[in-house]
């Protein structure tokens, strides 16, 4: 047997006594300093081959028994000097037995003691003074041997696990360095130390790996500690691998050592954690060429299955793909996958929005890093799924898609067929266009254009607004100045009030009656008095029923027949206030005449849907309470009677936008109603329901035809636009003829049309069929529904459930939810025993 | 004299409830914008068109306010600020416009030119209201007269003169007739306009801005009888202007679409400023605040435009009256008057003075 061994061995077990019997603390103090020896380079050293010996093999077990040591124990000697030694024991001797034996003991220790506390705050202290870093360290120096991996698993667990496992045994008494904010980002300043070593020893020419690290860093990312590490890490490595060859190796060895299953959390961490392409470019280096499951993750996963990267960091990661000759197939590839979801028809029906913005602008900055000459090759490939896409979004009936479509369509268009005639059309610019037109512009690479743009551009443009005023001010001639200096201050709070109203003053006298009002608007040639017939004309129509009444249908055809012949501020407005006037003065006439001329052949799509506004606002306007003692104020009809009802909130057709204060107030009544409105109703003078006896006329025409193609107009085929604008309007015309007798057979009606469309594929269409069902279940009487329709309620729910489940569209799922919040208040409603 | 004193007759004060915004509000636009003010009340019961307006100034005021109108019928009425009622209407033109009004600082002593070529000085002390003196005017124009007086017992009168473009300068009380002003034989300035007399604070001399229906604002030395400067400010007639003496800046209405500022220099020469497009086509009268900081416009367009007298901002487009407005005046509280061909006077407080 090798006397060193033997000799330490017995050193070892005399101590291992003297520990566990003695009570004399000189005694204990002059053991462990024997001990001591093996450790560090005390006075008398012990041999290398010694201290390797105890290292290996002894240093456990005595620390093992150093840590059941009783409280007592440590107070022997005065001045804390054993508690001092004891503790050097844990902090200097090997890290990773140190470690493990203080969590072990830590761990077995049950409930709130005083040792426990004591380890804990020596395993702090271990945190605290870098031990971390040399545990770390000495796993990438030490070469795999038999049976190491799964103490190198056990290791992995406990640093990662950490905060959890202390969580666990401190409960309240848990100490601030083992919380995850503070704990994480320690360990990746730790990880940066390692790395510097690892660096070092690799210049002085001895071999190390960095597997360990990466396996830290995985199980890290994998626990979803990304921005706390990562947050610390990656702004070490962005400053050492700058200029650095030997760095920037480590860093890619780091990343591609990554275990498979947390690529990904790592990959993500990173992109999102890095400041630029240039970073992100050095600090993964190829890894996407070399590594399948990272070129799954960068080009699949972050591009298409997820969308949560904000744009910056999208722009960053695309970058990255773009900054080296290897990477840009990557890139070409993507886009091409990018643009064929884009154009594609299921996509676009089946995905949130919010995606469809992601891929548009992922397309966008694929568009700006790619050269002309590689997007030649495949240009009428993109050219196609980008027509594609475009058609079937201008098809769509949301705003918002259209919207979406018409940029894309612009801005790759004009960077893909650049000698043709630019694409135009005609959108409002918005924070949305404008962002997703300053990714198409291909900058130097870099956030740093994008960001030193708007912040130079404004500054020339702002001193020549100044000039003119300043001009006029400095016209003051001289000598007789005295007072104006002291008002130069004072009186530059004027805040001028509205002065929206000031317009040019039209000379030509208005129509005082309706028939001159219908002449007027037939034959004069004067587009002056024209438009003084329309704008007179609803105040004349509130103010003279019976006359109107004589020519209603007559004026209801002229009016939907009119077309805008000189420019008039608010001719769609005026026009419809009109309408609605004619419509509520003599309801049941000119509701059978709307109604058929809705499925009467040579209409626009345009005067249909005004059709069923106009239908809408003179039913809302009909059931509105105390209307008839307020029939006489008529002049301007508030924001409340122009802007459309609560059910048709989402008007996607109208072409004129609306000021934002109707917009917003439009939203809260589209948010509120359901709750509040019925409470007026119940308000301080009744009165019958003016809608009560023409609801019917309004309603059953419209519904009972909407499955009949006519040549000119296919409701069920490509004019969908208008079947969502139908919808809206019955569940509007259902929901206002609340307490009415014919509600009954409208609900069951409208259940039915429900029934049949249920399954249409435009979004639109669905939240107009849902708000529908609402407003059955609103507006007809919960014992009548109970009788009449209880087939139809159990069908209605299932299908409910399943849409507020699984429907792409979110405001469709928000309506399905309300709508099944409806059907448990009816239900708690019926089961309520019957009040005396 | 058709109403006793004692007995408002039919005057009628409505405070108007807020307007309905109607149409405006589709085309309103940005969050912090007021909405445009209302009136503090409306006087009715002038049954004419109202064409001249006046607040009596001065220490005879003493808290109980007072507005004067003048009516095309030929009234002049007395409106109380504090009751918002006719104190009295007097009737010295024989039934035809008055177009004309102001008081003397000196006194309970009103002056009204009417176009029955008459210029009346009443004499109001005490409730008294006859008729003390009269001058014959020469011509029948659009001009108003205008005044210099400065508390002292004799002042300078200024009105239209015998031929349609001449001034002519009368010493009062006494009547004397100074000089008349009449354009050089070669400039063809057509029909006086309007006229504004002051008098610099460095220098004694009188002088005299007049407008002319070509559209141009000449400087007069009164003392000289010379035209000191002329400048061409607009391409239609003169309708109103105003000075502003500190500032030595001044600002004129036309018939046409826009207003004028020009300044006057050091060698009193009058130099155009600048101009300022507006809506809608003639301006009856401007007036500056007594205080400088705004000046409003009556609009033939039925609006009053408030604007910010130094930077020539807009501030405000009062569009209450259903007729054209004839004329503006403030008071020296800050208070705001418009006269109406809709036969109403509104009352206005817009940025009060601190």
């Amino acid at each position: 047997m090798d006397p060193a061994r033997s000799e330490v061995r017995l050193a070892v077990q005399d101590a291992l006594h003297t520990l566990s019997s003695s009570e004399d603390g000189g005694h204990i103090f002059s053991t462990l300093g024997s001990l001591k020896r093996y450790l560090s380079d005390t006075e008398s050293p012990a041999l290398p081959r010694e201290k390797e010996e105890f290292a290996t093999v002894h240093f456990s077990p005595v620390l093992r028994r150093l840590a059941v040591m009783s409280p007592g124990w440590l107070e022997l000697l005065p001045d804390g000097r054993l508690e001092e030694l004891w503790a050097s024991f844990f902090l200097e001797g090997p890290a990773d037995q140190a470690f493990l034996v203080l969590m072990e003991s830590i761990e077995s220790t049950a409930g709130p003691s005083f040792r426990l506390m004591r380890m804990a705050q020596l395993l702090a202290e271990f945190l605290r003074a870098g031990r971390m870093a040399a545990l770390m360290e000495a796993q990438c120096r030490q070469r795999t041997s038999p049976g190491f991996p799964l103490l190198r698993e056990t290791l992995l667990s406990r640093v990662v696990g950490l905060p959890d496992r202390l969580g666990n045994c401190l409960q309240r008494g848990n100490l601030a360095e083992f919380l995850p904010q503070n704990y994480f980002p320690l360990l990746g300043k730790e990880a940066v130390r390692v790395l510097q070593a690892v660096v070092d020893s690799l210049r002085g020419g001895s071999d190390c790996s960095v597997s360990f690290v990466s396996q830290v860093l995985g199980k890290v990312c994998v626990h979803g500690r990304q921005q706390e590490t990562l947050g610390v890490l990656v702004p070490g490595l962005t400053t050492l691998t700058e200029g650095s060859c030997l760095w920037q190796r480590v860093c890619w060895r780091l990343v591609e050592q990554v275990p498979d299953r947390a690529v990904e959390a790592v990959l993500t961490g990173f992109v999102e954690a890095a400041p630029g392409p240039e970073v992100l470019s050095r600090l993964l280096g190829n890894l996407v060429v070399k590594n399948k499951k990272a070129r799954f993750v960068v080009t699949r996963k972050l591009l298409f299955l997820q969308y949560r990267l904000t744009t910056p960091v999208l722009q960053s990661l695309l970058g990255y793909l773009a900054m080296d000759s290897q990477r840009r197939p990557l890139l070409l590839q993507a886009l091409k996958e990018l643009l064929d979801t884009w154009g594609s028809s299921s996509a676009i029906r089946h995905t949130p929005l919010p995606q469809q913005r992601y891929i548009s602008k992922a397309v966008l900055i694929c568009l700006a890093h790619l050269g002309d000459a590689e997007l030649w090759d495949s240009r009428d490939e993109l050219l196609g799924s980008m027509m594609a896409g475009v058609k079937c979004r201008l098809d769509s009936s949301l705003p918002a898609m259209r919207h979406l479509g018409m940029i894309v369509a612009e801005v790759v268009s004009a960077r893909l067929h650049p000698e043709g005639p630019p694409l135009r059309f005609q959108y409002e610019e918005d924070e949305l266009s404008r962002e997703m037109r300053a990714l198409a512009t291909p900058g130097p690479a870099g956030g740093g254009a994008l960001e030193a743009g708007p912040s130079l551009a404004p500054a020339p443009a702002e001193t020549p607004t100044e000039t003119p005023a300043e001009a006029v001010d400095s016209s003051v001639p001289q000598a007789q100045l005295e007072g104006s200096d002291s008002e130069l201050d004072s009186d530059d709070e004027f805040v001028p009030y509205d002065m929206s109203g000031d317009r040019e003053l039209k000379s030509s006298k208005a129509p005082a009656y309706v028939r001159d009002c219908v002449e007027a608007l037939t034959t004069s040639e004067d587009g002056e008095r024209w438009e003084a017939a329309l704008r007179a004309l609803e105040g004349l129509v509130c103010k003279s029923p019976e006359a109107t009444r004589e020519v209603s249908v007559e004026l209801a055809k002229v009016l939907l027949h009119l077309e805008e012949r000189t420019c008039v501020a608010g001719f769609e407005g005026l026009r419809q206030r009109a309408l609605v006037a004619v419509t509520v003065t003599d309801p049941a006439r000119v509701a059978e005449y709307l109604t058929s001329q809705f499925y009467a052949l040579n209409y626009s799509l345009r005067q249909r849907m005004d059709i069923l506004d106009v239908l809408t606002l003179a039913a809302q306007e009909l059931s509105r309470p105390g209307r008839l003692r307020r029939a006489a104020q008529h002049g301007h009809p508030g924001p409340g009677t122009y802007c459309s009802p609560p059910l048709a909130a989402s008007q996607p057709g109208s072409a004129a936008a609306p000021d934002w204060r109707l917009a917003v107030e439009e939203r809260i009544r589209s948010k509120t109603r359901r709750f509040s409105k019925g409470a007026p109703r119940l308000g301080p003078v009744g009165g019958p329901n003016a809608f009560n006896s023409v609801a019917g006329c309004f309603f059953f025409p419209l519904i009972q035809r909407f499955d009949r193609p006519l040549v000119t107009f296919d409701l069920l085929g490509d004019d969908q636009l208008v079947l969502g604008k139908l919808t809206h309007t019955l569940g509007a015309m259902m929901y206002l003829a609340v307490n009415a007798t014919v509600a009954v057979p409208m609900g069951k009606a409208l259940l039915e049309f429900v029934w049949a469309l249920r399954f249409h594929g435009d979004a639109y269409v669905r939240r107009g069929l849902l708000s529908a069902v609402s407003s059955v279940l609103l507006s007809v009487p919960a014992q009548r529904l109970l009788e009449d329709l209880p087939d139809e309620l159990l069908e209605a729910r299932s299908w409910l459930a399943d849409v507020a489940e699984k429907d792409p569209d979110e405001d469709c799922r928000v309506l399905a939810v309300k709508a099944l919040l409806l059907l448990e208040r009816l239900k708690d409603k019926l089961l309520l025993p019957p009040s005396p | 004299m058709c109403e006793s004193p004692g007995r408002p007759g039919p005057a009628l004060c409505f405070c108007v409830p807020s307007q309905s915004p109607g149409d405006c509000a589709l085309l309103s636009m940005a969050a912090h914008v007021p909405p445009p003010p209302d009136p503090q009340f409306v006087l009715r019961g002038t049954r004419s068109a109202v064409h001249a307006l006046h607040f009596c100034r001065g220490a005879q005021a003493q808290g109980c306010q007072l507005l004067f109108s003048g009516s095309q019928a030929g009234l002049v009425h007395i409106w109380s600020l504090q009751t918002r009622r006719a104190v009295a209407a007097l009737d010295g033109h024989g039934g035809q416009c008055v177009t004309w009004l102001q008081t003397l600082p000196q006194g309970h002593q009103l002056l009204s030119q009417g176009r029955d070529l008459k210029l009346c000085l009443w004499d109001l002390v005490e409730g008294r209201n006859a008729v003390v003196d009269s001058v014959h005017l020469e011509s029948v124009g659009f001009c108003r007269s205008a005044i210099l007086a400065s508390g002292q017992p004799r002042w300078t009168l200024a009105v239209p003169g015998k031929g349609s473009n001449e001034v002519q300068i009368l010493e009062m009380p006494s009547r004397t007739p100074v000089c008349t002003l009449k354009p050089e034989a070669g400039a063809k300035p057509g029909m006086l306009m309007c006229l504004r007399l002051w008098q610099a604070n460095s220098g004694p001399r009188p002088l005299l801005l007049a407008g002319y229906e070509d559209g141009s604002v000449v400087l007069w030395d009164i003392s000289e009888r010379k035209m000191c400067s002329r400048v061409a400010c607009h391409e239609e007639p003169v309708m109103g202007l105003d000075f502003d003496p500190q500032k030595a800046r001044g600002v004129s209405g036309s018939a046409g679409k826009a207003l004028a500022v020009w300044s006057l220099d050091g060698r009193q020469a009058l130099q155009v400023r600048g101009t300022h497009e507006l809506t809608n086509p003639g301006v009856a009268e401007v007036t500056i605040r007594p205080d400088r900081k705004i000046l409003a416009t009556a609009g033939w367009d039925h609006r009053i435009r408030v604007f910010h007298w130094r930077t020539m901002k807009p501030l405000a487009v009062l569009a209450l009256h259903s007729a054209a407005v004839q004329c503006v005046a403030f008071a020296a509280s800050g208070l705001l008057a418009a006269g109406s061909k809709d036969q109403r006077i509104s009352v206005w407080s817009l940025y009060p003075p601190t």
